[in-house]
């Protein structure tokens, strides 16, 4: 298995980055995701206005893999109403699960796409979707 | 004494003749499970081919060569810990159900409102829940011994710890995490003089020590045979004779009872008053044929190999500053188990990344979240040996890591 599909340059970048990691003042919604198996525990926090993610951040600590996704999918949905939200981490989980065969259908993920070839390690396939299964819980 | 060649034992073992990803493979997850030996391998695969019937039950050829297979087997571990008498040793599927049957069986019965059950904060979760359920439902006292800055627990500790209210002590005999071995003997002498039963978990020690239960005067005492050479399914509870025989069933059903009426039952003698249903028979072959290996090589000699491997990998990690040890770093009362982190890294990439080279280790809370939450981190890696590992399986690993603080954007 090539590694430079699971640690790219993308993922590895919002690894380091951390723009995205720090606490949002006066949240809406607080929502925690936890992969009790691993330990990769984050907390969500969004902004919204009216039906829009205003703004979004995340805490807490886990691998590479879950700080990378976490951070790609905050600066996807930010901006985005709660419906286009939802609809992008159907998306998300649907190419994770390899249901999607379209790549066009794809490309509105932008960057979250450096996930595709996680499934080739099956082990960490849950540390890539804990941030989108805990911002569809936040919503719902 | 025969000096213990891992090269030559390598060649015995055919899982680690494949490469993985193209590399060498480096096994070094022994405490979650062994690999088998071609001999082990065959052991089980003739016993198939030849003698496998339900033992017990048929007076045909086949069910009185599994019975008597399954009788030679347990034989051998009575041999093998020294146990006084046969019939106190007890198949169970594992050392998870080992320990659960000491809870429900004797914990459930013989443990009143205001007991005090003590642990130890590295116990594994195995060690933990069981005592949990028995705890709440007897409304008796769960308590902790912890841990000194060098992972050990010590004297004073166990004499503030254990008090004349103590009726049940549990421990395991080596941490799956740290690697420590707790001093067991001193548990079990002051135990004893409190009035407490002692069990042992020797689920991580017994593959990788001689262990002798008269010896040590334990109580109850149980381990796998897959962390031993032999095959998953198959686990072990020895406990002491008079204790065993005034304990009710843990499972009830086939071959357990002596009769059975309308609305009551009899119960077999020990042990099988605890063995109900179909047993695993070519388990037990399995382990027979692991345990006649471990005897040929001598656990004296495993031991030492391993204190080897230890000390070198020790001394190795040690000169990086990037790692940091968790766990005893000298090598007194330790086994071959090193749980460490690296700064920046979290262990499931180091798991991950590693793997891609070949070499195999284990990334997480190591089934015991109670020490984690004391040591205050949220997981470690680890690295754990067996008689076949050698200081090649360790330099690969050294090397691995460099390449992943590499892939990490660090210098070596
Ligand atoms: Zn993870």
């Amino acid at each position: 298995m090539d590694l430079d599909s699971i640690y790219s340059e993308i993922i590895m970048e919002h690894n380091r980055s951390g723009h995205n990691k720090k606490a949002l003042k006066e949240p809406d919604i607080t929502e925690r995701g936890h992969n009790p198996s691993c330990g990769d525990d984050i907390t969500l926090q969004l902004k919204l206005n009216d039906n829009i993610i205003e703004d979004a951040s995340f805490t807490g600590v886990g691998c590479a893999i879950s700080q990378a996704s976490t951070s790609i999918m905050i600066d996807l949905v930010k901006g985005k109403t709660i419906e286009d939200a939802l609809d992008l981490v159907n998306t998300f989980l649907a190419m994770i699960k390899s249901d999607i065969d379209n790549e066009e259908e794809l490309e509105k993920l932008e960057d979250a796409i450096a996930f595709q070839n996680i499934s080739n390690m099956p082990a960490r396939v849950k540390c890539a979707v804990l941030a989108w299964h805990t911002l569809k819980e936040a919503l719902l | 004494m025969p000096k213990l060649n891992p090269h030559q034992i390598k060649e015995d073992f055919p899982i680690l003749q494949q490469k993985i990803n193209g590399n060498r493979l480096a096994y070094l997850d022994n405490s979650a499970t062994t690999l088998k030996p071609i001999q082990v391998i065959e052991a089980i695969s003739d016993y198939n081919k030849k003698s496998h019937g339900n033992p017990h039950r048929g007076a045909h050829k086949l069910s009185v060569l599994a019975t008597e297979e399954y009788d030679l087997a347990r034989k051998k571990v009575k041999e093998f810990i020294n146990a006084k008498h046969s019939e106190e040793i007890i198949f169970t599927k594992n050392t998870t159900e080992s320990l659960n049957l000491i809870a429900y069986s004797y914990g459930m019965n013989f443990i009143n409102e205001g007991d005090e059950i003590v642990l130890a904060i590295s116990e594994h979760h195995s060690n933990i829940l069981p005592w949990q359920r028995v705890a709440k439902e007897k409304k008796a006292n769960l308590k902790y011994m912890y841990l000194n800055a060098n992972s050990r627990i010590s004297e004073k500790e166990i004499k503030e710890k254990i008090t004349t209210r103590t009726k049940i002590i549990s421990i395991a005999q080596m941490s799956n995490v740290l690697g420590t071995i707790h001093p067991i003997e001193q548990i079990i002498e002051y135990g004893h003089k409190m009035g407490a039963i002692i069990i042992v978990d020797g689920a991580q020690s017994v593959p990788h020590m001689p262990v002798d239960v008269q010896d040590l005067d334990v109580d109850f005492f149980g381990f796998s045979a897959h962390k031993m050479l032999g095959p998953m399914g198959i686990g072990i509870l020895y406990g002491k004779k008079e204790l065993l025989e005034n304990m009710p069933p843990y499972l009830t059903g086939g071959d357990m009872i002596e009769y059975v009426y309308e609305q009551e039952a009899t119960f077999a003698p020990i042990p099988y008053k605890f063995e109900a249903g179909t047993q695993n028979v070519e388990g037990a072959v399995g382990l027979r044929a692991a345990i006649e290996y471990l005897e040929n090589i001598g656990l004296n000699n495993i031991q030492k190999h391993e204190e080897i491997l230890v000390e070198y990998a020790l001394d190795k990690m040690l000169k990086l500053p990037y790692i940091d040890i968790q766990g005893p770093i000298d090598l007194y009362m330790r086994g071959g188990i090193i749980s460490f982190t690296l700064e920046d890294i979290h262990p499931h990439d180091i798991a991950s990344i590693l793997d891609t080279y070949g070499i195999a280790i284990r990334a997480g809370h190591h089934c015991a979240q109670p020490l984690m939450n004391y040591l205050k981190i949220p997981a470690t890696s680890r690295i754990s040996f067996y008689l076949y590992n050698n200081t090649e399986d360790i330099d690969q690993f050294i090397e691995g890591i460099k390449k992943v603080r590499k892939w990490f954007g660090y210098g070596s």
